[in-house]
């Protein structure tokens, strides 16, 4: 199958918009012939990954400093956490070096007209579209939430098919764009299930599954339990979606015991105590700040605890008087940026660190190099607050 | 399967590798050299090469490697794949480096060396000289 362009498509393939124009067609035609997309389909809205100075690296930097010049989002562009709070970077041991870096990329998108969330959970802090409304979404966990909670459609993108679908306004049809059947279905077969199990579910999904699968025997679930199953599954593979139910009959069963879960906490959690904790990845939302500081009234961590959020939610919850709240409690409060990838922890300095997050767990464990302690929230506060 | 996923024309001398390629963690950003002792392309340049290798893997941010070497005149001239990944793909299409696909045939066929020219307006891609 070949990637079918409109005329206008094809004069902008060949430069007739300008360089920009240009570049942002041929990633999208790279990755949609990549993709055996048949042809490119209007987007409502794009979110961008490559963010984060410690990820993208000097290249990165470069490259978006160059494109700023010219390019422009045609449609509404959200953005994925950086890689620190500027509020309170002084704070922690980062050169100077990396802070005008990560500075000069935020400044290069702000510049491309991309609203400067540095958020994971844009599903949370902006209004859902209507039912099957296309998108773009880059960040993993974000895309597998629209697909399976929000109603929407998008590709797992990459950071560059995310940044060319928001200059062009159009994404390749491919993989989950279209009617998809999931050939696997996962039994929840763990009993009383926290949002860690839930987490681990969506790691074990992630690894055994293609593009998508079903999920049959799930309870309700609550906001921190389906984004913990959502950044699971983000981590661990390239499906991007679940299905709830049975599926038909010819899709292969596969059961999520108390075994495999076990199996998936041996590989994550390395260590038997944190010198720090952290909150979030993917980023808290209000909800979750607010159940925090229920959970915490009266106590206090006994240990470092960072919590990252968005910055929007961070406002919000300042004026209903959580942060102070949380501050009086011990945490430190970070907007802009998240566990995952974080320059903010370094191997020098902590062994070890006590997360809710198996994604969070992940990154830590292979990109700060530093080990992990596994526990749920309830077990954070029951164990290290007093 | 062949498949044109950046389009483009141009006439150069092989460098093939059955190993695929991890532009990230293996290829030096600034002189487009392999720094991985295990590959077969140690410590080889691509620089002005038809670079001729299975697939690319790893961390899609490899792409802005990919970007890097042609911005320090250090890449590869057109890159000639078995399979489509999507690192190589955005790579090429941010560089505007030709890349195609080819049947696991005609990617045995070609060896290090060979001077070919590759033409994606062509109903043959590659003609060999």
């Amino acid at each position: 199958m070949t990637l079918e362009l409109t005329r206008e498509e094809e004069s902008a393939l060949k430069g007739e918009n300008g360089e920009t124009m240009q570049m942002a067609y041929r990633i999208l035609v790279a990755t949609g012939e990549a993709t055996d997309a048949e042809k490119l389909i209007p987007i409502e809205w794009a979110h961008l990954s490559g963010v984060n100075y410690n990820t993208i690296g000097d290249a990165g930097e470069e490259f978006l400093s160059t494109i700023s010049k010219d390019a422009r989002v045609s449609v509404k562009t959200t953005l994925n956490p950086m890689g620190f709070d500027i509020d309170n970077v002084s704070n922690y041991k980062l050169d100077e070096n990396f802070i005008s870096k990560q500075l000069s990329i935020r400044n290069s998108y702000e510049t491309m007209g991309v609203i400067p969330s540095f958020s994971c959970i844009p599903y949370e802090i902006f209004d859902i579209p209507k039912n099957g409304t296309q998108v773009a979404f880059a960040e993993s966990n974000a895309a597998i939430h629209a697909n399976s909670y929000d109603n929407l459609k998008t590709n797992k993108e990459s950071a560059f098919s995310a940044l060319a679908s928001a200059i062009v306004g159009k994404s390749p049809y491919s993989s989950l764009r279209k009617e998809d059947t999931p050939n696997i279905t996962i039994e929840m077969k763990v009993k009383n299930p926290n949002e860690l199990s839930y987490g681990m579910l969506g790691f074990f999904a992630g690894k055994v599954g293609d593009t998508s699968v079903n999920i049959s025997g799930l309870a309700e679930m609550d906001q921190r339990q389906c984004k913990a199953m959502c950044g699971g599954m983000g981590t661990s593979g390239t499906c991007a979606k679940f299905n709830f139910g049975e599926g038909d009959s010819n899709t292969e069963k596969i059961e999520f015991d108390e075994k495999e879960m076990q199996n998936v906490h041996d590989e994550l959690n390395t260590s038997e105590k944190g010198d720090i904790i952290t909150l979030g990845s993917p980023q808290l939302g209000l909800d979750e700040i607010s159940d925090l500081t229920a959970k915490l009234k009266g106590r206090s961590f006994e240990k470092r605890c960072m919590v990252f959020l968005p910055r929007t939610v961070k406002e919000q919850a300042q004026k209903i008087g959580y942060i102070s709240e949380l501050e009086r409690a011990g945490c430190e409060i970070l907007s802009d940026c998240c566990t995952c990838l974080t320059p903010l922890i370094s191997k020098d300095d902590v062994d070890a660190v006590t997360t809710n997050s198996i994604k969070g767990a992940f990154y830590l464990k292979n990109s700060n190099g530093v080990g992990v302690n596994l526990k749920s929230l309830k077990e954070i506060v029951e164990d290290e607050t007093r | 399967m062949n498949k044109i996923l950046v389009s483009g024309k141009v006439e150069g001398i092989v460098l093939k590798s059955n190993d695929p390629i991890n532009f990230l963690g293996t290829v030096d950003k600034k002189t487009g050299i392999i720094s991985d002792k295990n590959h077969t392309l140690f410590e080889k340049s691509m620089k002005n090469s038809v670079l001729v290798f299975p697939s690319g893997i790893g961390s899609s941010v490899g792409a802005y490697t990919i970007y890097s070497i042609k911005s320090n005149n250090t890449a590869p001239i057109a890159m000639i794949c078995k399979k489509a990944d999507l690192t190589v793909a955005t790579g090429c299409a941010l560089a505007n480096i030709p890349l195609i696909t080819i049947s696991d045939e005609e990617f045995e066929s070609i060896k290090t060396g060979m001077n070919l020219s590759l033409d994606t307006d062509s109903t043959t891609l590659i003609h060999y000289q």
